[in-house]
């Protein structure tokens, strides 16, 4: 076949351009600060054990959020009901996991000692 | 300069050792030749190595699951061997070597054979099935296999350069930790399940997506082909269970690298968590590994029986029902590990459960074919020895889940899971591979030797199998590197002559394989539909043109490619082509994964500066292709009618495959 012929990019227009580009930059920054907090109380010591133990948590879930906004572009509006239900089954399958986790841990601990 | 790596790598110290490395080395020399000699290196380049066509990066993944089934196969063979003659005395294999061929044979059969295989099965059939052109993401699809193949090529090289680990497919901390472990082979599992597993979960997600928002129009999710719905429900779990995997791996090599403490004994660490890990991946895994046989085995039944599957809806149900089921009672691998007596009652009942959604496709199956005329075609024959065998292995299953009754870790175990993967799974994608084969390349594959392979395959597999599971009762354990009980040694000649069951099985395929390329002619299906089938695929040209489908289907219920042949409609023609807009060619996905390769190598044997060129390359080929800005081409409308006026129309009504 001779040159392809070309195809027209979708369209952006500045404006969406730009207001993605800061939608990603402050994800990022986000990002990086909720990186940094669990590092520098682990680095730190700065809190008993088990206060960082619930930070590092609440830092997780709050990363995997500004993940899923910043970078995935997802958002509670009613439009996006696949999205809506993708994410209920996530979120149900990701509780039946950690709850499980956490469950079989304590349990062999408890017996361990 | 070179790491690790020393002429010591190289195996002088054994010649079985040395006998596999240059098995291998010749291997590559003798198809590096052949390609050069026939003058194919720029067919297979711009053809199939840098294509983003889903139908040939399928028929890829196939070829790279039969291979790696002949490595894996005399891995078994080799362990037969062993454990046949080593009564009293030390065989041929020392202990050392032994571990590492389970480990290397298990690693293969569930990641380099298995996976590949339904991988490979998704891209031929599901896009055309739904009536869709191309995958969600054609780049990503090719840059899942290369990683695929990158895994394995390193399980491969293992052969030649160092040892492979000695620690089991599982890698239980802490025996695979640094302290215990020192030497590359854990590093090399990790690297080759690493790579496996991101290509495994970014597949998922391009086959998911591509389901859910690819599906022609009117296709509603209660219309699709059971295969389709068996490989939603399987991409489900692999989006959520290889992620634990790829933990659970990456942190016990931060744990060999750095030194960390996620897993070991001391310090904080604890073996534990791997385990959990580990078992939420390796769990749903076995049902990855299930649910796309049962998808080709509910399309063959339907179609060799002639008629619609019994209980459409029920067997959606129970594939959607393992799903669920199966990502929950991971737990049950704690049974024999101390849990609480809580835990175990909760996971001891709701494994079995599992049961009941299996049984129900089962019954599906039974009665299409009790109300159909049955055509005992080479698919069909795998189909029926799967359905015997199978109900063997539920039985044996419940027998495992009584928790006191003490068979784990034996023998029993290993013939219990066998009987889960052989017939439950390796068995339905050879069904799948006979029955797509003339899909893919526009020829059927020749019966008679098809017969023969099946045969040999049941065989081989009852006689393998079912002495383990009497060994498991007089208690033998599994992975056994000699032992000195002479009540053992008949059963295991027995399994030994399975094994070479299996390896005429083996031989029979390639046979096949060759006469039908030989008898092309003669097998060729010019239609496109040998079988008389029902789903969307077989409206299709075979093999299907770049686009699949010139125009696209209105679907109105199940079955829809039948219903149009009832309607005395064949593949749709219309009054006017249209240009169609396809994805190029890229070798950035090759690139991609030779460049994994690279890395995972030089990370294996540290050699720092070469890691450093191997992360850059990977760097630029995802880069390059990013940043490609004419990344489709038109194909236009008068090229596309030329296409499909070659194409021989079916007749309107075929009656009656050729059996
Ligand atoms: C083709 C015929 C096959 C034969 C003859 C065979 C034979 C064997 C043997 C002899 C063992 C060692 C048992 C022991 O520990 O005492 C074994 C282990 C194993 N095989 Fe197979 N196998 C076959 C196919 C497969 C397939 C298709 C799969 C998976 C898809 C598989 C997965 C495994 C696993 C997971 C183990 C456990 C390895 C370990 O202990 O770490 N095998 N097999
Ligand atoms: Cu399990």
């Amino acid at each position: 076949m001779a040159a392809p012929p070309r195809l027209s990019k979708m369209p952006i227009s500045p404006r969406r351009r730009q207001s993605t580009i800061k939608g990603y930059l402050v994800g990022v920054v986000l990002a990086l600060v909720l990186t940094a907090i669990p590092f520098g109380l682990v680095a730190t010591r700065a809190l008993r054990p088990i206060q960082i133990f619930v930070v590092i948590g609440i830092a997780a879930i709050a990363q995997a959020v500004v993940h899923l906004r910043y970078f995935l572009h997802l958002d509670l509006k009613p439009s996006s009901q696949n999205k809506l239900i993708a994410l209920c089954f996530a979120g149900v399958v990701l509780f039946i996991l950690f709850g499980g986790t956490l469950w079989i841990m304590f349990n062999l601990n408890y017996r361990k000692m | 300069m070179l790491g690790k790596l020393t002429i010591d790598a190289l195996p002088f110290y054994s010649g079985i050792a040395m006998g596999g490395a240059l098995i291998v080395v010749f291997a590559v020399l003798g198809v590096v030749a052949l390609v050069t000699w026939l003058g194919q290196w720029r067919y297979l380049w711009t053809e199939w190595l840098t294509s983003l066509d889903h139908k040939r990066i399928g028929v890829m993944y196939v070829t790279l699951a039969l291979l790696m089934l002949v490595r894996g196969f005399i891995d078994a063979l080799m362990m037969r061997t062993q454990q046949a003659v080593a009564l009293n005395s030390d065989g041929y294999l020392p202990p050392g070597h032994f571990d590492q061929i389970f480990t290397s044979h298990a690693t293969i059969m569930v990641f380099f054979v298995a996976i590949p295989f339904l991988v490979g099965l998704f891209n031929v059939v599901v896009p055309q099935q739904i009536g869709a052109r191309r995958l969600a993401f054609p780049f990503m699809n090719s840059a899942c296999l290369w990683l695929t193949a990158a895994g394995a090529a390193l399980v491969m090289i293992s052969l030649v350069i160092g040892k492979f680990s000695t620690a089991g497919w599982n890698a239980y901390p802490p025996y695979s930790e640094a302290q215990f472990n020192p030497d590359v082979g854990v590093d090399y599992w990790i690297w080759a399940v690493l790579l496996s597993a991101i290509g495994s979960m970014l597949t998922g997600i391009n086959f998911l997506v591509t389901i859910v928002k690819r599906r022609a129009p009117g296709m509603r999710l209660m219309m699709m082909p059971l295969f389709t719905w068996a490989t939603l429900c399987t991409n489900i779990l692999m989006v959520f269970a290889f992620p634990s995997l790829i933990v659970a791996a990456a942190l016990l090599g931060l744990d060999r690298y750095l030194g960390m403490h996620f897993f070991t004994d001391g310090d904080g660490g604890n073996v534990m968590n791997y385990v959990s890990l580990f078992w939420i991946w390796g769990h749903p895994d076995v049902y990855i590994l299930i649910l796309p046989a049962f998808g080709v085995y509910s399309e063959v039944v339907a179609t060799f029986s002639g008629r619609r599957i019994f209980g459409y809806e029920s067997l959606v149900y129970s594939t959607a029902a393992i799903t669920v089921l199966s990502l929950v009672v991971w737990l049950h691998h704690f049974l024999t590990m101390g849990a609480g007596s809580d835990v175990n009652a909760f996971f001891g009942r709701a494994a079995p459960l599992i049961a009941v959604p299996t049984a129900v496709t089962i019954f599906g199956w039974l009665f299409t074919m009790y109300r159909g005329r049955v055509q005992f075609t080479v698919p069909m024959l795998f189909t029926l020895g799967f359905i015997v065998t199978f109900v063997i292995g539920g039985m044996t299953g419940a027998l495992l889940a009584v928790v006191p009754v003490d068979i784990h870790d034996t023998t029993f175990l290993v013939a219990h899971f066998h009987n889960l993967l052989i017939p439950g799974a390796l068995f339905g994608y050879f069904a799948g591979y006979q029955y797509w084969f003339p899909k893919a390349f526009g020829f059927r594959l020749e019966e008679k030797w098809g017969r023969r392979a099946f045969w040999a395959w049941i065989v081989g597999f009852c006689l393998a199998f079912i002495p383990l599971y009497i060994l498991g009762f007089m208690g033998m354990p599994q992975r056994l590197n000699r032992y000195y009980d002479p009540g053992w040694q008949p059963y295991l000649i027995v399994a030994e002559c399975g094994a070479l069951f299996i390896l005429c099985g083996i031989i029979f395929l390639a046979v096949q394989l060759a006469a039908s390329i030989r008898n092309r002619a003669a097998l060729a299906v010019p239609t496109g539909d040998p079988w008389d089938g029902r789903t969307l695929e077989w409206a299709t040209a075979s093999p299907p043109a770049a686009y699949n489908f010139a125009v696209v289907p209105h679907v109105h219920g199940i079955d829809p490619w039948w219903a149009m042949k009832q309607a005395g409609a064949t593949a749709p023609r219309p009054a006017r082509f249209h240009d169609i807009i396809m994805p190029d060619n890229s070798s950035a996905g090759v690139v991609l994964g030779a460049m994994s390769f690279v890395f995972a190598f030089a990370m294996i044997w540290q050699i720092w500066w070469l890691a450093a060129v191997g992360a850059l390359g990977i760097f630029a080929a995802v880069l390059s292709q990013t940043f490609r800005d004419h990344a489709e081409h038109r194909i236009p409308a008068s090229e596309v009618e030329a296409i499909e006026s070659r194409r021989i129309l079916a007749p309107a009504l075929v009656s009656g495959a050729p059996t």
